[in-house]
C-alpha cells in the first residue's frame, strides 16, 4: 500500500495553472492521494528567483519576502512575488533579519563591520551602523524592532544600538557559546549567558529600558545555551556537551530545579521546550530523549531511539525511489537534460514498511570531535501532540513521537539524510528536507513527497515557515535556496487557493 | 538334553570314583578290582547291575561272597545273614529271609539315594545358574562401577576447570575494576587538568580581551558611529524614560506580578484538574454506593453477620455524601475521610466482584459439565425420538402408499368393486337405519325426564317460595308479638339479613380496608422517611422537605387515592413532581417493602441529582 503521494508531472510547470487545468489534475490525484490525504490536494511553485548565500526570509507577517542578491536586497509582495522594493548595500550582503513588527529589514555586512538597515514604508529612510575596529560577528533585532544588537568580534561586547533615540548601551562579558542571547516570547525580557572570571553568569535584562533585572551565576563548567520557556517565567541553562546537566531558574533568578541523567559521558546535545512550556525535551549524545515536566521537573520519560522497529503499531513510511514508468512513445531519443540530472529527475514516494525494520545506522568515528551520534535537532508541534527528533546516528529517519501517549508513533526513512525539519506552526503537520530536490510532509493523516521543480540542480535546503498573515486562512511557504543558481522557488500550499480559485492546493491534513 | 548331560556327567563320576574309593579302601573284596572296574565306567550304574552282580559271584566264590557279602552288610548295621549260630565250629546256615530283608532294605535304600541324588543334582544346577548370574551381575555392576568411576573423574575434571576459570574471571573482573578505577582517576585527573588549564588561558584570554578592549574602545574611534536619516518612533508610541530608582522598582514589580500571573494561572489549572478530578471521585462514589446497595437488601433479609457493617458504612457514607459541599473545602480530614470510604467501598466491591467472578466461574464450570452432560442425553433422547418418529412417519407413508395403491387398485376395476360395495353399503344402512330409530327413541326418553325434571324444579322453587314467605309472615308475627315499638328497624335487619347471601362478605371488606391503609399511608411512609433524614441531615430542611414529598409521591403512585399526605408538603410537591417523578418510581418497590432503608439510599441518590441538576 502506497500511504504516500508522488510529485506528478504537473509540479514542474510554473504556478500559472490555469482553474480548468487545476481541475484536471485534482481529478487526477484524488485516486491516490485520498488515501492519505483526504481531499484532492496539490500544490504551487512559484518561477525560481536569484539568490545569493542562502538568504531568503519572509517577514514575521508573512506578506513580504526578502531576499538577497549579492549587495541588492529584494522584497517582494509573498502573494503576487511582485518586486516592492529594491535596496543597494555597500558590500555584500551576509546576514538579514526582519524586524519583529516587519517594518524593517536588517543586512549584516560581517566583512566591513557594518549594519544597514532599511525601512518597508519609507524607502528613503536609511540607516548604517559602523562597529568600527571592533568588528562584527552577529547582529540581530531585540523583539520591539527599535534595537539592533550587535556582537563584536571575539566576544568582546554587545552594543544595543537604538533606532528611536542617540542612545547606545553595551553589554560587556558575553560568552560565546551555542545559544547565549534569548529573548522570552513576549519580549519583554533578554536572557544573556556571560563569562567571567572563568565562571557562568546569566543575565536578566529589561528590554524596554536595557535595564539589567537580574544577575546569576549558574552552576555548569562551561555554560553551553539557554533557552525561554514559551511563558517567559523559566530559563532552561545546559552545560556543554562534556556534562549532562540542564538547571532550570526561574525569571527572579531562583534556581528552580537540575537535572543529570548519568555521568562520565557526553551530555546533552538539543533541548526544546514544549509550546505551552509544558514540557522540556533534552535530547542527548546518548540517542535519548529525556522528557521533563513543569510542576516537578523530573523525568515523566525516556525516548531511545531504536534501530529496529517490531511495534506493529509504529508505522514505518519508507522512502523509495519510484523509476518513471517507460511509455514507448513518450521516450525522447536524446534524453531530455532533466532525466540526465543526478537527482531531482527520480520521482520518490513512501512506502509503509512492514515491521520489524531495521534502519539505516551511521557508525561513528568514536576519535573525532563532535561525533556523529544523539539527538541532534528536536522540534514539538505547535499543538503539542508531538515531537519530532533526529538522531545524528541514523541521519536517514525522522522520528515522530506521540506526546498524549508517550510512545513513538511513527518514522520517516528517508533515502537521503534529514538535514532540517519544521512543524507548521498552525497545525501538526512536519516538512522535511534532505537537500535533495524534494520536500516531504508528514501529518498524522499520513506523508508526501513534493518534487520541487528545479532543471537538474541540486538544492540545499533550508527552509523556513511563513508565519500566517493576520486573518488570512493557514498558507505556509517554504523558500529553497540553491547555491550555484541563485534562484529561490518557494511553494506555497493553502486551502485558500483550493477554494477560491481552484488552482493551488494541498489538503489540510 | 545335550546340555544336561556334559553339565551332569562329571558330577557323577566324581560321586561314583568317590563310592568307589571308598568301598576299595575299606574292603578287601576278591572282586574289587572288578568293581572298580565297574564303577570307574562312565557307564550308568543301573544298567550294569546285573552284569556287576553276575560278575561278582561265580560257581566257585559263593561261600566267599556270602560271607564277604555278610560281612559287609553287619559293618553297615544290617542283620547277619547267616542264622545265629547254636553252637561254635557249626557251619553256618545262609538265612534266606535275612537275605531278602536285606536285599530289599538295600534296594528301598538305593531308590532313596537314587532321589536323593537327584535333588542334590537339580539342586546343584540350580545353584550353577544362580552362580552364573551372579557373576554376570557382578561383572555387569563392575562395569557400572568403573564407568561411574570415569565420569566421577571426569567431572571432577571439569568442576576443576570451571572453578580455575572462574577464579581466572575473577581475577579479570578485578583487574577490569582496577582499570576501571585508574581510568576514572585518570578521566578525573585529566578533567582536573583540562579544567585548570582552560581556567589558564581562559584568564590568559580575559586579560587580552581586556587589553584589546582598551586598545579598542579607548581609542576615540570615530568610526564607531551609527548615521540615521531621522529617529523613528518606539514601536509602543511612548518615549523613552530616563533611567531611574523608579524605573528599577517598576521592572521588578513588572517581573514579580509576571510571575504571580504565572503561579496563578499554574494554581488555576491546578484547581481545575482538582476539581475534576473530586468530580470523577465523587461520581465514582455515588456510582459505587448505587451499585452495592441494592445488595444490601437481600443480605438483610438473610441473616447479615458480616455485610451488617458493611451496610453501615454505606448508609454513613450516604450521609457523608448529602455534605458533599464541604468537600470543596478539600481540608485534609475531609480529604482522608473521602479517600478511605473510596478505599472501603472499593475493597468491598472488589470482593463482591471477585466473590461474583467465582461463582460465576464455578456456575460455569458446573454448568458447563452439566451441559455437556445433559446436552448428550437429550441429544441421544433426540435422536432417538427422531428416529422413532421417522419410523413411524415411513410406516404411515407406507401405508398410505398401500392404500393409495389400493384405491387405484380398485379404481381401476370400477365396475366389479361398485357391486360389491354397493351390496356392503345396503347390509350397513340397514344396520344404520336400526340404530338411528334406538337412538331415536332414546333421545326422546331422555326429553321426557328432562321435561319432568325442570317440571319438578319449577314445582320446587313454588314451594320454597311459598315457604320463604311462609317464614316471612311466621317471623312477622312472631316479631309483632315480642316488640311492638321498632317496627321499623326490624324491618332493615330483616331487609339486610335478606341480602345475606353476597354482601355479608363484601361489606367488611370495603370498611376494613380504609382502616389498614390509613396507617400504612401515614405513619409509615412520610414520619419514617423525615425521621430518617433529620438523622442524616441536620442542617438542610431544603432536602428534607423534598424527601418528604418524594415521599408522597411515591405513595401517590403507590395507592391511587390518598387523602393522608401532609398538608405541607402539597404545594412543594406540586413544583417537584415532575422532577421526582423517576425517583418515585425508581424507589416504589423499596418504599413498600422496607420504607427505611429504600428511603435513606434513595435519599443519597435524590440528593446527587439535585446538586446536578443546577
Amino acid at each position: 500500500m502506497h500511504a504516500s503521494a508522488r510529485s506528478p508531472d504537473w509540479l514542474r510547470r510554473s504556478s500559472s495553472v490555469t482553474s480548468g487545468r487545476g481541475g484536471a489534475v485534482a481529478a487526477d490525484w484524488a485516486g491516490w492521494v485520498s488515501r492519505s490525504w483526504g481531499p484532492a490536494a496539490a500544490m504551487n511553485f512559484s518561477e525560481v528567483f536569484k539568490l545569493s548565500s542562502l538568504l531568503c526570509k519572509f517577514s514575521p507577517d508573512g506578506k513580504y519576502l526578502a531576499s538577497c542578491v549579492q549587495y541588492r536586497l529584494v522584497v517582494r509582495d509573498a502573494n503576487t512575488l511582485q518586486i516592492c522594493q529594491l535596496y543597494t548595500c555597500l558590500d555584500q550582503i551576509q546576514h538579514i533579519e526582519w524586524s519583529a513588527d516587519s517594518l524593517f529589514i536588517l543586512c549584516a555586512l560581517y566583512k566591513r563591520g557594518l549594519v544597514q538597515v532599511w525601512s518597508l514604508e519609507q524607502p528613503e529612510w536609511h540607516c548604517k551602523i559602523d562597529e568600527g575596529s571592533a568588528g562584527l560577528v552577529a547582529s540581530c533585532w531585540s523583539p520591539d524592532g527599535r534595537h539592533i544588537l550587535n556582537t563584536t568580534e571575539f566576544h568582546l561586547r554587545i552594543t544595543v544600538w537604538s533606532l528611536c533615540t542617540k542612545s547606545v548601551s553595551y553589554i560587556k562579558y558575553p560568552k560565546a557559546c551555542q545559544q547565549g542571547i534569548t529573548f522570552t516570547r513576549d519580549g519583554r525580557y533578554l536572557a544573556l549567558a556571560e563569562r567571567r572570571d572563568c565562571k557562568d553568569y546569566v543575565s536578566i535584562l529589561v528590554c524596554s529600558d536595557w535595564q539589567l533585572l537580574r544577575h546569576f551565576d549558574t552552576d555548569t563548567q562551561d555554560l553551553a545555551g539557554i533557552e525561554w520557556a514559551p511563558n517567559g517565567c523559566v530559563l532552561a541553562a545546559w552545560d556543554s556537551c562534556l556534562e549532562y546537566k540542564i538547571l532550570l531558574y526561574s525569571l527572579d533568578g531562583r534556581l528552580l530545579s537540575t537535572f543529570c541523567a548519568y555521568e562520565w559521558s557526553l551530555g546533552i546535545k538539543s533541548v526544546a521546550w514544549s509550546p505551552s512550556s509544558q514540557f522540556l525535551a533534552v535530547g542527548s549524545y546518548d540517542g535519548k530523549v529525556r522528557i521533563l515536566n513543569h510542576v516537578t521537573w523530573k523525568m515523566i520519560t525516556e525516548f531511545g531511539h531504536p534501530t529496529t522497529i517490531n511495534n506493529p503499531k509504529i508505522v514505518v513510511y519508507k522512502e523509495a525511489e519510484k523509476s518513471p514508468p517507460l511509455v514507448l512513445g513518450r521516450l525522447a531519443f536524446p534524453p531530455p537534460r532533466a532525466a540526465a540530472g543526478p537527482l531531482s529527475s527520480t520521482e520518490s514516494e513512501y512506502e509503509v514498511a512492514s515491521v520489524p525494520v531495521s534502519l539505516q545506522t551511521l557508525k561513528p568515528a568514536a576519535d573525532r570531535a563532535n561525533p556523529r551520534i544523539g539527538i541532534g535537532a528536536l522540534a514539538f508541534s505547535p499543538d503539542n501532540c508531538f515531537l519530532a527528533t533526529r538522531s545524528d546516528s541514523v541521519p536517514t529517519a525522522v522520528w515522530i513521537w506521540d506526546i498524549q501517549k508517550l510512545r513513538l508513533l511513527a518514522v520517516l526513512e528517508q533515502l537521503s539524510a534529514v538535514r532540517c525539519f519544521q512543524w507548521d506552526p498552525r497545525q501538526a503537520r512536519l516538512a522535511i528536507c534532505t537537500g535533495g530536490g524534494k520536500v516531504y510532509l508528514w501529518s498524522p493523516a499520513g506523508c508526501v513527497s513534493v518534487q520541487v521543480p528545479g532543471e537538474g540542480e541540486r538544492k540545499r535546503g533550508c527552509e523556513q515557515t511563513r508565519p500566517r498573515a493576520e486573518g488570512e486562512s493557514p498558507s505556509r511557504e517554504a523558500p529553497f535556496h540553491k547555491p550555484q543558481g541563485r534562484r529561490v522557488c518557494a511553494l506555497d500550499w493553502g486551502p485558500r487557493r483550493l477554494a477560491s480559485q481552484a488552482r493551488g492546493s494541498l489538503p489540510t491534513c | 538334553m545335550g546340555d544336561w548331560m556334559t553339565v551332569t556327567d562329571p558330577g557323577l563320576s566324581s560321586e561314583s570314583k568317590y563310592i568307589s574309593q571308598y568301598t576299595s579302601e575299606t574292603k578287601m573284596s576278591p572282586s574289587s578290582l572288578y568293581s572298580q572296574q565297574v564303577l570307574c565306567s562312565s557307564i550308568p550304574l543301573s544298567k550294569n547291575v546285573h552284569s556287576f552282580f553276575s560278575a561278582f559271584c561265580t560257581e566257585e566264590n559263593i561261600e566267599q561272597s556270602i560271607s564277604y557279602l555278610d560281612q559287609e552288610l553287619t559293618t553297615f548295621g544290617f542283620p547277619s545273614l547267616y542264622e545265629e549260630s547254636k553252637g561254635k565250629e557249626t557251619k553256618r546256615e545262609l538265612n534266606i529271609v535275612a537275605v531278602l530283608n536285606c536285599m530289599n532294605e538295600l534296594l528301598v535304600l538305593q531308590r532313596k539315594n537314587l532321589l536323593a541324588q537327584e535333588n542334590v543334582e537339580t539342586q546343584n544346577l540350580k545353584l550353577g545358574s544362580d552362580m552364573d548370574h551372579l557373576q554376570n551381575c557382578y561383572a555387569k555392576l563392575k562395569e557400572q562401577l568403573e564407568t561411574s568411576r570415569r565420569e566421577m573423574i571426569g567431572l571432577q575434571e571439569r568442576d576443576r576447570q570451571l572453578q580455575c576459570k572462574n577464579r581466572n574471571l575473577h581475577q579479570l573482573l578485578k583487574n577490569e575494576k582496577d582499570e576501571v578505577q585508574k581510568l576514572q582517576n585518570i578521566i578525573a585527573s585529566r578533567a582536573t587538568q583540562y579544567n585548570h588549564d582552560m581556567k589558564r588561558k581562559e584568564r590568559e584570554y580575559n586579560k587580552l580581551k581586556e587589553r584589546l578592549h582598551q586598545l579598542v574602545m579607548n581609542k576615540k574611534d570615530k568610526k564607531i558611529a551609527m548615521e540615521v536619516l531621522n529617529y523613528v518612533g518606539r514601536a509602543d508610541g511612548k518615549r523613552g524614560s530616563w533611567r531611574t530608582g523608579k524605573t528599577e522598582a517598576r521592572n521588578e514589580d513588572e517581573m514579580y506580578k509576571i510571575l504571580l500571573n504565572d503561579y496563578e494561572y499554574r494554581q488555576k489549572q491546578i484547581l481545575m484538574e482538582n476539581a475534576e478530578l473530586k468530580k470523577v471521585l465523587q461520581q465514582m462514589k455515588k456510582e459505587m454506593i448505587s451499585l452495592l446497595s441494592p445488595q444490601k437488601q437481600k443480605p438483610r433479609e438473610r441473616a447479615d453477620d458480616s455485610t451488617g457493617t458493611v451496610i453501615s458504612d454505606i448508609e454513613e457514607d450516604a450521609g457523608e455524601l448529602s455534605r458533599e459541599s464541604t468537600w470543596d473545602l478539600s481540608c485534609e480530614t475531609v480529604r482522608e475521610q473521602l479517600t478511605n470510604s473510596i478505599r472501603k467501598q472499593w475493597r468491598i466491591l472488589k470482593s463482591h466482584v471477585e466473590k461474583l467472578d467465582n461463582q460465576v466461574s464455578k456456575v460455569h464450570l458446573e454448568g458447563f459439565n452439566d451441559e455437556d452432560v445433559i446436552s448428550r442425553q437429550d441429544h441421544e433422547q433426540e435422536t432417538e425420538k427422531l428416529e422413532l418418529e421417522i419410523q413411524q412417519c415411513k410406516e404411515m407413508i407406507k401405508t398410505q402408499q398401500q392404500l393409495l395403491q389400493q384405491q387405484l387398485a380398485t379404481a381401476c376395476d370400477d365396475d366389479t368393486t361398485s357391486l360389491l360395495r354397493d351390496c356392503y353399503l345396503l347390509e350397513e344402512k340397514e344396520r344404520l337405519k336400526e340404530e338411528w330409530s334406538l337412538f331415536k327413541e332414546q333421545k326422546k326418553n331422555f326429553e321426557k325426564e328432562r321435561r319432568s325434571f325442570t317440571e319438578a324444579a319449577i314445582r320446587l322453587g313454588l314451594e320454597r317460595k311459598a315457604f320463604e314467605e311462609e317464614r316471612a309472615s311466621w317471623l312477622k308475627q312472631q316479631f309483632l308479638n315480642m316488640t311492638t315499638f321498632d317496627h321499623q328497624n326490624s324491618e332493615n335487619v330483616k331487609l339486610f339479613s335478606a341480602f345475606s347471601g353476597s354482601s355479608d362478605w363484601d361489606n367488611p371488606t370495603v370498611h376494613s380496608r380504609p382502616r389498614q391503609k390509613k396507617p400504612h399511608g401515614a405513619p409509615s411512609g412520610s414520619p419514617v422517611c423525615t425521621s430518617k433524614l433529620t438523622k442524616s441531615l441536620p442542617a438542610s430542611p431544603s432536602t428534607s422537605d423534598f424527601c418528604q414529598t418524594r415521599s408522597c409521591v411515591s405513595e401517590y403512585s403507590s395507592i391511587s387515592v390518598l387523602n393522608t399526605a401532609p398538608e405541607e408538603s402539597k404545594p412543594n410537591q406540586v413544583g417537584r413532581e415532575c422532577t421526582n417523578q423517576k425517583w418515585s418510581v425508581a424507589s416504589r418497590p423499596d418504599s413498600q417493602e422496607g420504607c427505611c432503608s429504600g428511603c435513606s439510599s434513595t435519599h443519597a441518590d435524590a440528593h446527587i441529582e439535585k446538586d446536578d441538576l443546577p
